[in-house]
């Protein structure tokens, strides 16, 4: 990873308005991405899911932000991230953060390898979520997130 | 003093605490070690730390430590890791 998040969402990771029915579903989409990008094979999507299923909706960290991700493993091909915003909020189920509008996807290889990206994202999703939501190509999403970091 | 941030992987919830906590921790002057951690390795972590970061799920695994354990509801929201931060921290 070369480090900024605007560099690392190529457009095949990058969803916008999606419909997605479920958690599941919200989850499988961001999976697909890193999958788009060759960051990772279908396992991980499906691990990603069951990390949800064994321990909880921890990944919503926010208000309207999941973050779904597994551990560092064979079905990480390399470090990636992806970014599916939801046309329909959908519920996982926390007690205080949902219904999530935005899920960003995380794989990596290591502990270390992605701390850059997760630094730039921490800044910019401290910042104005609703004007990020608004990009409707790529590209606009991509100049809003250089704005903010 | 060490602090602890757990989340079930290791790699995504804990990892943006961490910096948040460290982010406030520097604007309150306060020296501390941050660490971040996954569920399986959390308790031995605890043992000894003073506070442990967290999100409502692991707050009830990680159980009863010594440690002050503390829920964080929003990771991004500075202002809540600031007061729960604070009213933690002895002065």
């Amino acid at each position: 990873m070369s480090g900024t998040l605007a560099d690392e969402l190529s457009d095949n990771a990058i969803v916008l308005s999606a419909e997605a029915n479920d958690w599941r579903s919200a989850i499988r989409l961001a999976g697909d991405a890193l999958t788009a990008t060759g960051s990772t094979t279908d396992e991980y999507t499906a691990e990603m899911i069951r990390a949800v299923e064994e321990l909880g909706p921890y990944i919503v960290i926010a208000p309207s932000i999941a973050l779904a991700h597994s551990r560092p493993s064979p079905a990480v091909l390399k470090t990636g991230i992806s970014w599916v915003s939801l046309a329909n909020p959908v519920t996982f189920g926390h007690t205080a953060n949902d219904p999530v509008r935005l899920v960003v996807g995380l794989a990596a290889v290591d502990h270390d390898s992605h701390i850059a990206t997760m630094s730039n994202l921490a800044g910019v999703l401290s910042g104005d979520l609703d004007r990020l939501l608004e990009a409707t190509t790529p590209e606009q999403l991509r100049e809003l997130i250089r704005e903010n970091s | 003093m060490k602090i602890v941030a757990v989340c079930g992987m290791g790699i995504g919830t804990s990892v943006l605490l961490k910096m948040n906590a460290e982010k406030v921790l520097r604007a309150l002057g306060v020296d501390a070690d941050v660490e971040a951690a996954d569920i399986g390795v959390a308790r031995g972590m605890a043992r000894d730390a003073q506070i442990v970061l967290t999100s409502q799920e692991f707050a009830e695994e990680i159980g009863d430590v010594p440690a002050d354990v503390i829920i964080i509801d929003n990771f991004f929201d500075l202002e809540e890791i600031t007061t729960k931060l604070k009213a933690a921290i002895p002065e």
